[in-house]
């Protein structure tokens, strides 16, 4: 069983003063072994935060980043599973699941984590997994109006991986869990 | 008196062996029930305890062996069995001794048996024996005796319940006696000052203070006894131990004694004689540090008050805060040349009282920063670094009891205790009070609040006359403008009109911030209004108009969130034709480009606010910007991008299959340049990737009905792709080998489909 956390979009200090109260008393650490962050965070006082969580932490460059050094995308392995990480700003039409597909297909990943909507989206099409943890702060989106702050966490395990996405619905945080599994004869390699 | 050091190991060796000596002779006359024997040594030991010439410490040395042997002593005593001779007579026996001290020694030793054997009443013992003690008045040597008095009397007086009350004994007389010990003790105590060359005075009172627990514990052991309840300790005790302190006009002993009063006494106690404790504060002398004595019982009775929510009301009924505030007063007013630091920490202690006993009395507090605020009026300029941190200590309490900044903005001496800060101590205190609104979650929702709290954070908003911009450090900048960016987002109201007005003075303040400042939080300010726009659909914002000292890169951004935000057409149009602008101006750096131009397609795309004129205008220039970007790769995917522009999914979006398709062809000449000029310069293959995305996206629009892409060219595409990569199997471009199959593969799912989908690719042969 390995966890990694999919979040991204907090948009901090300029659409959000920091995570809901309720989101930062679960994230403790020493439980979640990698994170992958979409981008967006935007300031260094983030990325420590996050670095305290887990020292394994992967992130791509999203429009407001301070940081230009992260990456436009990155891929990474864990277990049987190839991921890929792209902010989604790059990728037009914003949100588009065939476009991103097409991401999923350049980058040859069985799972695609994206961000840029702040909404929540797992997809399962023919090449893979798109999720998109949406906004860890809710933060304000031309996409949306109401943004309930959300992020995704993974539990991955052989051929199988489970999605819990954790959104904080009017003062509650609300779970609901996705079953993925990928065919031993699938796509990646 | 006392010469060196080495002479005082000396006489105190000497000291130790005479009662060493003396004392094996006294056993061996104990042993074999000799009571002269024992009388004659035991008082030639004694004789030891006569010497002055030395210091307290070593001198308690000295007592303490002897007090070994007297209890020794005591026991034979005791014993009337071993000696014959009845307690009475012995009493009277002792008093033979030929010197005083030992004379006395004695006295109180068999007294103490005296009143054990109950033959007279324990109050006539008592009375005798602190009585006679007057006949040493030699400061260290009575302070000993006495203390030796107090220690063997201390459980034979007649307190309730024990075995020596009796009749005519009575707690009263317990209370007496130890009272008379007591003031007997302090004056010796306070001889002690003015005793010797007037060089030594300091090592005096250091021997002074090594004596102090003497005297005090005779407070002590009255606090113990059982039957001095409130009404004794309100009408005898406390006047008569204040008399005393107050009457000997030593400054080393009233300070003692006050804080011991203090310490030893219960909390209640103190609570219902306030104002008599109080009172003899201005009857000390002036060198005493009041302040401390202050401070000390205002820990002692916030503590009371917080230990238990039923004591509160005792607190209200003796009117203990204006007692002790008058108290203070009185005290700062007298001592004129008192440091700043110490009326700080008084009112610190008032006001730690006034939280704890009286939190909803906001006027209280109020008070006590007022009366702060006059005591810092005085001074011309406040240096003191800890009195600096009194005041912060002092300002950071009502934030800390109340956890809602909203209760603390209510305060309004508040501000005013803020302006006496230097402006670092300023600038820490505005952090502490972001600090704390972020940690409580605090929402602060009226526009008068944040008027008064940004007039508290000035510090940190603007550049404050007689700041040291220099000296500014870069990192703590960067922290104290993301606080306030982040604040920002605290200050919210659901009324728009409120939050209008809330976001007006935010900008008031922010625009005053200078170039340095604006980048951080102009951003912040722009969001929380284009929240409030959202809300008012359809009205115009001219809230973003001021951002010309922020980075280009910022404006840009914001004017396209901006644009998107915006239902009117001709403002819409006006903010994407000046994100142009700074396009072109201002944006140099290529990665930057490449990225403005994904945020003008990307929101453009999204948009359906403009009508066709302006629509195709802005588009054109999108791809004319994206054509020209300055690498070929970053151009043929800005252009295949701008297809998009041409399609909208949604039921009334454009949808024009044949721009699509020029779009798309476009970014297929520029692939193939790139690849000519790849092969020139290198040799080999270029970005045969780029085709592979090229052809997803004629996939895209076939899929989605553009009837102008046809199977045929998709089909021309894939061979032209496998083609570029066997001419180039030198050098094997493995992620678009991946690429390309994934994509194959993609087609061949879509064919089995079945289906209408199945059958529009059925035509795409592999």
């Amino acid at each position: 069983m390995v966890l990694v956390l999919a979040i991204g979009d907090l948009h901090i200090p300029h659409r959000a003063p920091d995570l809901p109260p309720k989101f930062k008393s679960m994230l403790v650490p020493g439980k979640i072994q990698h994170i992958i962050c979409t981008g967006n965070l935007c300031i260094k006082e983030v990325h420590d935060y996050f670095k305290t969580l887990c020292p394994d932490l992967h992130i791509t460059r999203g429009e407001y980043d301070e940081d230009s050094h992260y990456p436009e995308n990155k891929t990474l392995t864990i277990g049987q599973f190839k991921l890929g990480i792209c902010h989604g700003h790059q990728v037009i039409p914003w949100g588009d699941l065939d476009s991103l597909a097409m991401v999923q297909r350049q980058l040859d990943v069985d799972i695609l984590v994206t961000g840029h909507t702040h909404q929540f989206k797992a997809y399962k099409h023919e090449g893979g997994v798109v999720i998109n943890p949406g906004s860890a702060t809710g933060a304000f989106s031309s996409f949306t109006y109401d943004v309930n702050p959300s992020f995704v966490l993974m539990d991955i395990d052989g051929l199988r991986v489970v999605v819990y996405v954790y959104e904080l619905i009017d003062g509650e945080v609300k779970v609901d869990k996705i079953d993925f599994k990928k065919t031993a004869t699938a796509s990646a390699h | 008196m006392l010469n060196g050091t080495e002479d005082e190991e000396k006489w105190l060796a000497e000291g130790i062996a005479g009662i060493q000596h003396n004392a094996f002779y006294m056993h061996r006359a104990l042993d074999s029930n000799n009571l002269r024997e024992a009388l004659k040594y035991s008082a030639q030991m004694l004789s030891e305890l006569r010497t002055s010439k030395l210091s307290p410490h070593k001198y308690y040395e000295l007592y303490m062996r002897a007090f070994d042997e007297l209890k020794r002593l005591e026991l034979f005593f005791k014993d009337d069995s071993k000696h014959g001779v009845s307690v009475v007579d012995l009493y009277e026996l002792v008093q033979h001794a030929g010197n005083i001290l030992p004379r006395l020694y004695l006295l109180c030793t068999v007294g103490s048996i005296y009143i054990k054997s109950k033959e007279a009443p324990a109050k006539e013992v008592l009375k005798d024996l602190v009585e006679m003690c007057r006949g040493v008045q030699h400061p260290i040597r009575g302070l000993f005796l006495r203390s030796y008095l107090a220690q063997i009397s201390r459980d034979k007086l007649p307190d309730i319940g024990s075995e020596y009350e009796g009749d005519a004994d009575t707690v009263m007389d317990a209370v007496d006696f130890v009272l008379q010990n007591f003031t007997e003790m302090n004056k010796l105590w306070v001889r002690m000052q003015h005793q010797g060359p007037g060089g030594v005075r300091e090592k005096r009172e250091k021997e002074r203070s090594e004596l102090q627990d003497l005297v005090g514990k005779n407070l002590h052991v009255l606090s113990q006894i059982e039957g001095v309840d409130l009404e004794m300790y309100k009408e005898t005790v406390l006047p008569r131990v204040l008399e005393q302190v107050v009457n000997c006009k030593d400054d080393l002993a009233q300070y003692y004694l006050m804080d011991c009063i203090i310490q030893v006494f219960p909390d209640e106690y103190h609570l219902q004689t306030l104002e008599t404790l109080l009172g003899a504060c201005p009857q000390l002398q002036p060198t005493v540090d009041v302040k401390t004595v202050l401070s000390r019982l205002m820990d002692r009775l916030s503590n009371y008050a917080a230990s238990s929510a039923d004591v509160l009301p005792e607190f209200l009924q003796v009117e203990a805060f204006s007692k002790l505030s008058n108290a203070i007063g009185k005290v700062i007013e007298a001592q004129l040349d008192m440091p700043a630091v110490g009326a700080i920490t008084l009112y610190v202690s008032l006001l730690t009282f006034t939280l704890r006993v009286h939190p909803d009395r906001l006027d209280h507090v109020d008070q006590v920063l007022g009366a702060c605020v006059k005591k810092l009026s005085n001074i011309p300029k406040l240096e003191d670094s800890r009195a600096m941190k009194q005041v912060v200590a002092l300002l950071s309490a009502p934030l800390e009891k109340y956890n809602d900044i909203v209760t603390a903005l209510t305060l309004s001496n508040y501000p005013r205790v803020m302006d006496h800060l230097d402006i670092g101590t300023n600038k820490l205190m505005a952090m502490v009070i972001i600090q704390s609104i972020m940690k409580n979650n605090s929402c602060i929702s009226t526009a008068d609040k944040v008027e008064v709290l940004f007039e508290l954070i000035k510090g940190l908003i603007k550049d404050i006359d007689g700041a040291d911009v220099d000296e500014l450090d870069e990192e703590d900048f960067k922290e104290e403008q993301n606080s306030v960016a982040r604040l920002i987002h605290m200050l919210y109201n659901d009324e728009p009109e409120e939050m209008l007005k809330i976001i007006c003075i935010v900008r008031k303040h922010t625009m005053v911030g200078g170039p340095k400042r604006l980048p951080f939080t102009v951003s912040s300010l722009v969001f929380s209004a284009l929240r409030l726009l959202r809300q008012l659909q359809g009205q115009e914002g001219d809230i973003v108009g001021e951002e010309a000292s922020m980075t280009p890169n910022k404006n840009f951004q914001l004017l396209t969130q901006a644009a998107n935000g915006c239902d009117i057409e001709h403002v819409a149009y006006e903010f994407f034709t000046q994100a142009f602008v700074l396009y072109e101006e201002e944006i140099a750096d290529s990665k930057a480009q490449v990225t403005a131009i994904h945020l003008i397609i990307g929101t453009l795309q999204r948009m359906n606010v403009f009508g066709v004129e302006n629509r195709d205008t802005l588009t054109h220039k999108a791809t004319g910007y994206s054509a020209r970007l300055l690498k070929k790769a970053d151009q043929c995917r800005a252009v295949y991008a701008c297809s998009h522009l041409f399609w909208v999914d949604d039921q009334d979006g454009i949808k024009d299959g044949e721009r699509v398709l020029l779009c798309l062809k476009r970014a297929l000449r520029i692939a193939n340049a790139a690849q000519q000029m790849a092969n020139v310069a290198r040799g080999s293959g270029g970005p045969v990737s780029l085709f592979v995305e090229i052809l997803n996206k004629y996939i895209y629009f076939f899929e989605k009905g553009n009837k102008q892409i046809t199977s045929s060219a998709i089909q021309g595409l894939i061979e032209l792709i496998n083609t570029e990569m066997q001419s180039d199997s030198t050098n094997p471009d493995s992620v678009a080998d991946a690429f390309l199959a994934s994509t194959l593969r993609y087609i061949q799912f879509q064919k089995q489909k079945g289906g209408v989908m199945g059958e529009k690719f059925e035509s795409i042969k592999l």
